[in-house]
């Protein structure tokens, strides 16, 4: 960790809270995000919480393939939240569709929808990849801190 | 000067504040350690206030803004002019006013009318939902909370904390009686519905109407509820220590009897939260006007007897 963090960057390393958007997923991605909290791997440990409004959330967590329906939801969602806020996108499907790839009702990648900063790989990823993601994606808030802004105007 | 120290920095802000931070810390570790996880650290409470101060705030687009803002405000002084009351009767009794333990009481009650007002300003349908149920939910703990405490007032004959006080440390503890001891299990009921614990998070209800009033806060007016909830924490044990359970003392061993009675509460409090699930908003009512208000009423009426 720099030493020149503000005490809010160094506070948000310490209490990432987390708003879960299913996208259309298979559903395994979703039951293994429970894994990260349950009592073996305990991530409320590092602070983090699942949040039940994306304005609370530092960290929006994508899982599933994006089906047309979800689209705009999704878009709607990463407007919402406040900055500074990272994207993780989770498993196969919001990767690159995985199974899904070429399926009628899933026009697009969600990375070509919203700026995902960090990618986690698997189908469903392990809870031990999940932590590192969320590391990852820890690091990319901490750099927008230092100024981003809200591009858009709309609330 | 006096009056700022006191409100900013003992009992006030900083003193209670801290407390309230740990007693968060103390909720969460101890529900983690019943879940048979590890938990979090202990600075916890403090570092996601510092997070949030750090965050962006988003104004909601239609509502009120000024009330959206408002609102986390009254709510924070509300709790701090009340722990101030209290601590203040229990430091130096003589300063205490007639009708203090009702104004205590009223106090206590604004953060649930802040999260009610700031909800509505918002806007959204779910935090008007949210809104609505916490109305509800205030209007079923208040009248047994306030019968309850009708039994120290009847039977130190005095409406002032001070005088609860005198008088128990002339004749023992009110929870020492059959009355009190009744009054004292149908507060510590109202407390957990007061601290927006389960089972009665009706109005937050984060699975199921995304955190109530809640859901469009974000950043500083976040931190500021967050904080009066963990403000809430030491004060409302604090205050049922002070009127039914003999106060803090004066010697070094009353104040320490003291520490363990409110984490006694809490952990009684944190107890109830892990083993029972949300109820809805319907049987939070009946609970309350039914089972609870009569264990209340019947104190009452025992304190009447002089039992
Ligand atoms: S990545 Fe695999 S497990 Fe996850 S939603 Fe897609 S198909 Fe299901």
């Amino acid at each position: 960790m720099k030493k020149n963090l503000k005490i809010t960057q160094k506070a948000l390393l310490k209490s990432p809270w987390v708003f879960h958007l299913s996208t259309g997923s298979c559903n395994n991605c979703d039951i293994e995000i429970l894994d990260v909290l349950t009592p073996r791997f305990d991530a409320e440990r590092f602070g983090v919480m699942l949040v039940g409004s994306p304005r609370h959330a530092d960290v929006l967590l994508v899982t599933g393939a994006m089906t047309r329906k979800a689209l705009p939801r999704v878009k709607e969602v990463w407007k919402k939240m406040a900055r500074p806020c990272a994207v993780v996108a989770m498993g196969a499907c919001s990767m690159d569709q995985g199974i899904f790839r070429g399926a009628y009702n899933t026009p697009d990648p969600v990375d070509s929808v919203i700026p995902v900063d960090v990618y986690i790989p698997g189908c469903p990823p392990k809870p031990e990849a999940m932590i590192l993601g969320l590391v990852k994606a820890l690091e990319v808030v901490k750099e927008k801190f230092q100024g981003e802004k809200r591009i858009d105007k709309m609330l | 000067m006096t009056l700022l120290f006191n409100l900013l920095i003992f009992p006030g802000l900083l003193f209670t504040g801290f407390a309230g931070g740990l007693l968060s810390w103390f909720d969460r570790k101890l529900s983690a350690r019943l879940q048979w996880r590890r938990g979090p650290v202990w600075f916890q409470p403090f570092a996601d206030l510092a997070k949030l101060m750090g965050k962006e705030t988003i104004l909601p687009a239609e509502g009120s803004r000024p009330l959206f803002l408002f609102a986390p405000v009254a709510g924070l002084a509300a709790v701090l002019v009340a722990s101030w009351i209290i601590w203040l009767s229990l430091l130096r009794p003589e300063m205490g006013f007639v009708g203090d333990l009702i104004a205590v009481f009223y106090l206590l009650s604004v953060p649930a009318l802040a999260l009610i007002v700031g909800g509505s300003a918002s806007a959204n349908p779910l935090a008007s939902l949210g809104a609505g149920r916490e109305i509800k939910l205030l209007l079923a703990y208040e009248l047994p909370l306030l019968l309850s405490l009708l039994v120290p007032v009847v039977q130190a004959g005095s409406l002032r904390l001070g005088g609860i006080l005198a008088h128990q440390s002339a004749a023992g503890s009110i929870a020492g009686s059959w009355s009190g001891l009744l009054a004292l299990a149908a507060a510590v009921l109202c407390q957990q519905a007061k601290l927006g614990l389960p089972p009665f998070d009706i109005a937050e209800a984060e699975t199921e109407i995304s955190s109530g009033p809640l859901i469009e806060y974000s950043g500083p007016p976040l931190a500021l509820f967050k904080f009066t909830k963990m403000l809430m924490l030491p004060v409302m044990p604090l205050f049922l220590v002070t009127v039914f359970w003999n106060g803090i003392g004066s010697s070094l061993g009353g104040h320490l009897a003291a520490v363990a009675k409110v984490l006694a509460l809490v952990t009684a409090a944190v107890l109830i939260k892990n083993t029972n699930p949300r109820l809805r908003i319907d049987q939070a009512v009946k609970f309350f006007w039914g089972p609870v208000t009569i264990l209340a009423a019947s104190a009452l009426l025992l304190a009447l007897f002089g039992l």
